[in-house]
């Protein structure tokens, strides 16, 4: 008899909502508060394990087709990339800026490149952690 | 500001993370990785002569003033290193494309070689204590991949016994870091050596300075050489020749930054140390390159003489052996590498790595044979190759330093150097041919041809000599006059 597994299913879909939205808060808040890239990126990461240990690898790879391996390098490019785009514009490598822009809704919200590497960071490390379990878990 | 100084570190970097997206495309991968090490190789030669002519290059990061953010530093010294490094990495690479095989190279091996390099030019660029942490990380992390990639049982036992020595030296390095961060309250090279010139190196910090002392032994092979040898046995040859090429020598740098940089106010202790570990370490070398009959460790145990000799001219610690020492770092850079090339292939054409089991194969590969030779002669320093002005230097200076037992024991760890290459020499070389005409594996000239550009290196180097003197000269003096360096990076405002 197959073990019923519902109640795992219900709680899981409902709360990779509230992991997801905490991960990006985190995120968002790490220039003024504790938070930034390597924490959102954990928290992120953790809905992703939550979601492959509540169904398989395949319910969630056709869910997601990403593959994370890539998702890592792109986030590693990104963040390298920023420090790259400021010798484009002929201050020392690394060099971070921002400006302030006036949104419809929201008002006037500073917009800092740092943003930037730190969502190469994150996905960094949502990309290598994923891959450390989905490796782990198809090898044995 | 010259942000041309941070290239050797981030075009590796940012080449080694996009190959990750060209994992398929083999050739692809080949091209842009051979492209990268020759334009890196050209940026360093160009900084180089830069350095040269203006003055030590530095940059800092994000704009941020000296002791405050992290700085990248260009002296003769750091620069010669990188460039060096670059030059191996490009003629070590036509190896790898001819010897390493299809499927390690779907494995990742060049983004993960290039990583290497990155890891390699932050550690020798870098001012910034903490940042030199990182880049020794970076280059190890690359260098633990590296040697495990391929999965086979040796490869499996020596990576966990390399990776827990290496575990184990960085987690003493960042206490060590702890402990000066501690006593002086800053990170950056300059400023430390500000700040322990001030103090006057008291006993906590000539303790701090044994705990690095400790640290880069064990990364560079200076006596705790003890999980050297296995290792570089382990891994596909091409792999072990970037490896003797470069990994002991980040180790070698670290050292002599520290002690002539940062703690050289008490050198009848650091350096009596730095002088009894570097004896010990020929005679142990000089032991295990003879007692071994597999070629392996014969050459690995070359490296570690090498790293004796190497330190021993820091030991002596006067203007004359430090320079003997950088050129013999040079020199040492390319002809090991040209070493664990041409034994990589006698290897690869013999089928085995015992010295009983060859002979007579200077018949079937006359070219392999003689750049062996050239090697062999290079190593031991016979006038002509690159491998004599750093001994003659050496010598010159522990005896102009008094260290007579040290010039003792340089002088005869060569020659136990030259006596077991000469075993090499003639057991595999020389003798009766047992591979038959019929059933040699054939020798293409495209896969010779990174040992035919390393040896015409090592034969460039010897015999243009007066062409690197310059630099070697300024590095040295840069060394032994720490005030050049500190000018150089804290006088554009900071402190």
């Amino acid at each position: 008899m197959k073990t019923n597994d519902v109640i795992l299913h219900t709680v899981t879909k409902v709360a990779v909502f509230i992991i997801l939205t905490y991960g990006v808060h985190l995120f968002l808040a790490g220039h003024y508060e504790p938070g930034g890239g390597f924490v959102g990126g954990l928290v992120l990461a953790s809905a992703f394990v939550l979601l492959l240990l509540a169904f398989d690898i395949e319910t969630v790879r056709l869910g997601m087709p990403i593959d994370f391996k890539l998702l890592a390098a792109a986030g590693a490019f990104i963040s390298v990339g920023t420090g790259l785009a400021a010798m484009a514009f002929g201050v020392p490598f690394l060099s971070q800026t921002e400006i302030s822009a006036t949104v419809p809704i929201l008002g006037e919200i500073p917009l800092a490149s740092v943003v930037l590497f730190e969502a190469g960071v994150a996905f960094a490390v949502i990309g290598t952690v994923v891959t450390i379990i989905i490796s782990i878990s198809e090898d044995v | 500001m010259n942000n041309l100084l941070v290239l050797p570190m981030v075009l590796p970097l940012i080449v080694g993370i996009v190959l990750i997206f060209l994992r398929p495309f083999i050739v692809t991968q080949r091209v842009i990785s051979l492209l990268t090490m020759v334009v890196t190789f050209g940026i360093s030669l160009y900084l180089l002569i830069e350095a040269q002519l203006s003055g030590i290059v530095t940059l800092d990061f994000g704009d941020w003033a000296a002791p405050f953010g992290i700085t990248f530093v260009g002296d003769s010294f750091s620069l010669l290193l990188v460039t060096t490094a670059y030059l191996i990495a490009s003629i070590s690479l036509l190896y790898v494309f001819s010897s390493i095989g299809e499927e390690k190279e779907r494995m990742f091996v060049y983004p993960l070689i290039l990583l290497l390099l990155a890891g390699v030019a932050c550690s020798f660029l870098t001012g910034d204590l903490f940042n030199l942490y990182v880049g020794f990380e970076v280059m190890l992390l690359a260098s633990y991949a590296l040697i495990v990639l391929g999965g086979e049982k040796g490869q499996l036992r020596e990576s966990i016994k390399y990776v827990l020595v290496n575990v184990f030296s960085s987690f003493i390095f960042l206490i060590g870091i702890a402990y000066l961060y501690g006593v002086l309250g800053t990170l950056n090279f300059a400023h430390l050596s500000v700040r322990i010139a001030e103090v006057g190196q008291t006993p906590i910090l000539t303790t701090i300075g044994i705990i690095f002392l400790l640290v880069f032994s064990l990364k560079a092979g200076l006596l705790l050489y003890f999980w050297l040898p296995g290792s570089y046995g382990a891994p596909p040859m091409a792999i072990a020749a970037l490896f003797g090429a470069l990994l002991t020598k980040v180790g070698i740098y670290a050292l002599f930054r520290f002690f002539t940089l940062l703690f050289y106010h008490e050198p009848q202790i650091t350096h009596t140390l730095l002088a009894v570990m570097a004896i010990l370490t020929m005679i142990g070398g000089s032991i295990g390159a003879v007692a071994y009959n597999d070629l392996r460790k014969i050459i690995s145990y070359n490296v570690v003489i090498a790293v004796g000799f190497i330190l021993s001219g820091l030991a002596i610690f006067n203007s004359a052996a430090i320079e003997g020492a950088i050129f013999y770092l040079v020199h040492d850079m390319i002809v090991k590498a040209l070493l664990f090339i041409l034994v990589g292939l006698t290897i690869y054409l013999s089928g085995t790595a015992r010295l009983e089991q060859m002979s007579g194969m200077i018949r079937n590969y006359p070219l392999l044979g003689w750049l062996f030779f050239i090697t062999m002669i290079s190593l031991a320093g016979i006038p002509p190759l690159s491998g004599f002005i750093g001994k003659v230097y050496v010598a010159q200076g522990a005896i102009e330093g008094g260290a007579f037992v040290l010039l003792a024991f340089t002088l005869i760890s060569s020659i136990f150097v030259l006596y077991s290459l000469l075993r090499i020499f003639r057991n595999v070389f020389w003798g009766e041919t047992i591979i038959s005409k019929d059933n040699m594996i054939p020798l293409k000239k495209r896969v010779l041809l990174p040992g035919v550009l390393l040896a015409v290196a090592t034969l460039a180097l010897g015999l243009g000599v007066e062409g690197i003197a310059g630099i070697v000269t300024d590095a040295a003096e840069t060394l032994m006059n720490p005030d050049i360096y500190i000018d150089a990076v804290l006088n554009q405002g900071g402190v």
